[in-house]
């Protein structure tokens, strides 16, 4: 707890802020809390209108395109209507937890971008066991999931709600295990200095962790090809069923602020976060946060949705023994080869990579049979 | 410790994303895992069988196009088999051909939907369903060119069909025919070889050989379950014994070999097509027959290899000018009574797999 | 099953998604971008045409559901004139059977126009002169090859995409 309290310093929180900034931390904290959650907003919009128009292209469709120019305020008309709309409770729902659901999967969200380096020292907190927190509060969302899944009093959404918990649990460890690895290098659990610490993006020199982390991440957001919390085709709309009007709202900003969250840690952790050449730092934040969820669309629009116990099989079967061996590696060669070129270490590592994936996936089996009745 | 766990029961439908119309499944789960199923039907029932014994023979054919209404081609072709086999009216070789034609690119229109609308119960995001009915659309569109609709073609008549093709047809036909293959490779790329598709259709929803043939289903179910029956071969009709193709057949009876057969059956048909084009030739399509048709008192069985399998029209005639009884197999209600036996012991996901796979179509279920 | 080809399938698939990205899209704008539609177009109206019809109800007759209604009488000349015919376009399959019916050939059409949309369903139930052709009200080429001639020829998607060439 120490250690926080210093960190809750203004000036070493924000260190781009003038020194005769007026008033003191709180307003600080308020202004940068507005703009942090503008931030948020305006990116799930334009995340949205990606994703629209992207998958649009790979569907050989165009994608919105009526409203603002390139269809660019399609977001925003979505809002106005969903906020328009009825706003339904269900008769035998739990009231109070339907009503705290979608504000309890909301508000870690926007939580864990307080430690999210915009650029070099913008953010709120730079607290030094950020990577700590994020994964701590990133498992809250899944609480509201399964509030959601039990207020509405709904089997679909129970079903969902259950297939989300043990969804999260399962990836959770694969998840932290290959952020582990990137810590291991860094040396540090502060975002900011994992940020300074790549000289070359961790994604060369953690290959598999990238590999475990980006699986792991469509997991935990409940992306294609895990997306069976939601599977439309299945249990309909899975948790959020019951939900209409702003508390649906809530539940889609929540969902894609994960979205932009993830895509923000992946491209600090491995990517480089806001370092690069020429463009501005939060300019290179933002491509690199474009192009993981490129991929993250170009996944969805492609493939098809794991069976629950397949997917809880991907986890502990593939992903955590990758995880795992990735960790010992890396710990390995800090201790007994430290000064190692990372030119060598990038080309093990990948071949590392390579060899596991092929002795991995003969072995791997997913998933179970049909069962005897 | 043991957990009180108890079964509970879940209504798939009326309105359901999967379930491909109006139809509901009452499955009791125990967790994930389906413990029974009972398929309600009976949403869409219209009564078509009934109406028609109030409509003359000529007014039915508009009703056949509604009860498979993605394949209406196919719907019209027994219906007007029946007619003519009652009335013993004699079909102009041009027309036979057009009728082959218009069937077997139906065959391939209706595969498509198929297999397209299998892979979004998978989970895939519309991408392979939107491949795939960019390539239904163009043969669409030359349903439109030859009879003025899109979805309800009321082309086939009793001794032909009611017009000649028009002149730009075959150039199109054979554009769509010689590309149609390529197309099917890319089907492929996309879907046969995907591990989490073969992850979530293989070894699923196993029909055996002999459960296949005591429940009587037909079409792709069966011949995925390794039984070689395809009505053109087995009983001809039209002009098929002129046409050299195979009966694609598969073994096990999986889901997966159901989409096989599918995907298969479509390059078989371009087949059919492509020697179809070659051979068509010139002449009347429509033979004379009275507008007030009075077929002689009898009654006439005719059934084809529909897309979705044997569909067949009875028709009982007292000479008038209405059918007395018109009675049709519909291939998906009799492929549907297999569900159960297929579902049981496997999860949710897979019972919406399995029943996607049946490739039923609500209108001709309830009729 | 698994993996056992390294997610080979996986990798296919989504080359296939990405060389998709740099394909013409194929579908259209409508209301700016409007496709010929066939020439033998049912579309959802039906022209009749007072001059040639010979008020023998063979129309009326033929349809299958019965929604046009036709009531005829002897003028003077002891020919059949036609008092009033209505056609309920709310009940209407467009199936074109009546066109087929028609013995002089050239007295009931359907229109080649697609788009009819009322806000009251009273008023798609049109009668006389609501029937006859007009500026808004083109005759289709559907059982009329005279007709069909003249038309525009169709827009066909299989003309617009190609495979292995880039897309017009």
């Amino acid at each position: 707890m120490q250690t926080s309290v210093t960190s809750f310093n203004p000036t070493f929180a924000f260190n781009t802020l003038p020194p005769d900034w007026p008033g003191n931390f709180w307003l600080h904290w308020l202004v940068f809390t507005i703009i942090l959650i503008a931030f948020i907003i305006v990116s799930v919009i334009m995340f949205i209108w990606f994703e629209r128009r992207l998958i649009g292209r790979f569907q050989i469709r165009l994608g919105p395109n009526r409203v603002g120019p390139f269809g660019l305020f399609q977001a925003i008309a979505d809002v106005i209507k969903i906020l328009t709309k009825e706003d339904i409770v269900p008769q035998k729902a739990d009231k109070v937890v339907f009503w705290l659901a979608p504000l309890v999967a909301l508000v870690p969200v926007l939580m864990v971008f307080a430690v999210v380096p915009l650029q070099s020292g913008a953010m709120l907190v730079d607290l030094n066991i950020g990577i700590l927190y994020v994964v701590a509060l990133s498992s809250i969302v899944s609480i509201g999931i399964f509030m959601a899944g039990w207020g509405s009093n709904n089997k679909y959404s129970i079903i969902g709600a259950m297939r989300d918990v043990a969804q999260l649990i399962s990836y959770e460890i694969p998840l932290v295990l290959s952020i582990v690895g990137v810590v291991l290098l860094t040396g540090s659990l502060s975002l900011t200095e994992i940020v300074g610490a790549q000289n070359i993006p961790f994604i060369l020199l953690q290959p598999i962790g990238f590999f475990v982390f980006f699986i792991g991440s469509l997991a935990e957001i409940n992306r294609c090809p895990f997306d069976l919390v939601e599977a439309e085709s299945e249990i309909i709309a899975g948790y959020n069923i019951e939900f209409s009007g702003s508390k649906f709202a809530t539940f889609f900003l929540a969902e894609y602020s994960e979205a932009v969250l993830l895509s923000a840690l992946t491209a600090t952790l491995f990517l480089g976060g806001w370092s690069g050449p020429l463009l501005p730092p939060i300019l290179w934040l933002l491509i690199k946060m474009f192009a993981v969820f490129a991929i993250i669309i170009w996944i969805r629009s492609t493939l098809p949705r794991f069976r629950i116990d397949q997917m809880m099989a991907f986890a502990w079967k593939f992903l955590l023994p990758l995880a795992l061996i990735n960790l010992l590696l890396t710990s390995l060669q800090i201790v007994f080869w430290p000064e190692a070129s990372s030119w060598i270490i990038v080309l093990l590592s990948f071949a590392i990579l390579v060899a596991l994936i092929l002795v991995w996936s003969k072995s791997f089996k997913p998933g179970g049979n049909k069962v005897g009745i | 410790m043991t957990l009180k766990t108890e079964p509970f029961v879940i209504n798939l439908g009326p309105v359901h994303p999967s379930t491909h119309g109006v139809f509901r499944l009452r499955a009791t789960l125990d967790g994930e895992v389906v413990m029974d199923i009972e398929p309600i039907i009976g949403y869409l029932h219209r009564g078509i069988e009934k109406i028609a014994e109030g409509r003359n023979y000529k007014q039915d054919i508009p009703l056949t196009d509604r009860l498979d209404y993605v394949a209406s081609m196919s719907n019209n072709l027994p219906y007007v088999m029946a007619v003519e086999k009652l009335a013993e009216i004699a079909v102009p070789e041009r027309a036979e051909y057009i009728r082959i034609i218009m069937a077997e690119m139906q065959r391939i229109a209706s595969h498509l939907l198929a297999v397209g609308s299998l892979a979004n119960d998978l989970g895939t995001f519309f991408t392979p369903f939107q491949y795939m009915f960019r390539e239904r659309e163009k043969i669409v569109d030359l349903f439109e060119m030859v009879c003025g609709q899109r979805l309800l073609y009321n082309y086939m008549r009793f001794g032909g069909v009611s017009h000649d093709i028009p002149d730009e047809f075959i150039p199109a036909l054979c554009k769509l025919v010689s590309t149609m293959p390529g197309f099917i490779d890319e089907y492929d790329q996309l879907l046969a070889e995907n591990e989490i598709l073969l992850a979530r259709l293989k070894g699923v929803g196993i029909l055996p050989k002999e459960l296949a043939i005591n429940s009587s289903v037909s079409g792709p179910m069966l011949r995925a379950s390794g039984v070689e029956w395809d009505i053109r071969k087995v009983d001809s009709y039209s002009v098929y014994d002129r046409f050299n193709f195979d009966i694609p057949t598969e073994v096990i009876g999986d889901c997966y070999d159901r989409y096989r057969v599918r995907i298969q059956e479509m390059r078989q048909s371009v087949r059919i097509l492509e020697q179809a084009i070659e051979q068509l030739p010139p002449g009347e399509v429509l033979a004379k027959v009275s507008p007030r048709l009075k077929p002689p008192v009898g009654e006439a069985y005719a059934h084809i290899e529909a897309p979705k399998g044997e569909l067949g029209f009875y028709l009982v005639s007292d000479n008038s000018e209405k059918p007395y009884r018109l009675h049709i197999r519909a291939p998906s209600l009799i492929n549907l009574t297999a569900l159960r036996e297929m579902v049981i012991g496997w999860k949710l996901a897979d019972a919406i797999v399995i029943f996607g796979s049946i490739d039923i179509c609500l209108g001709e279920v309830d009729r | 099953m698994g993996f056992r080809r390294y997610g080979n399938g996986i990798a296919k698939g989504m080359a296939l998604t990405f060389k998709h990205l740099f394909r013409k899209p194929i579908t259209t704008q409508y209301p700016e971008e409007r496709l010929n539609v066939s020439r033998r177009t049912r579309g959802t109206q039906i022209i009749w045409n007072r001059d040639t019809c010979i008020a023998c109800s063979a129309c009326a007759r033929a349809c299958p559901i019965g929604c046009i209604d036709m009531s005829t009488s002897r003028g003077e000349d002891k020919k059949l004139k036609v008092d009033n015919i209505t056609i309920d376009f709310g009940l209407c399959i467009f199936c074109g059977l009546c066109v087929e019916a028609c013995p002089v050939g050239n007295a009931i059409f359907l229109s080649y126009n697609w788009e009819y949309a009322e806000y009251q369903r009273s008023k798609l139930v049109l009668s006389n002169d609501e029937l006859l052709y007009s500026n808004t009200k083109q005759v289709s080429g559907y059982y009329h090859p005279d007709v069909e001639k003249t038309l525009p020829e169709q827009t066909l998607l299989v003309n617009r995409t190609n495979r292995g060439k880039p897309w017009d």
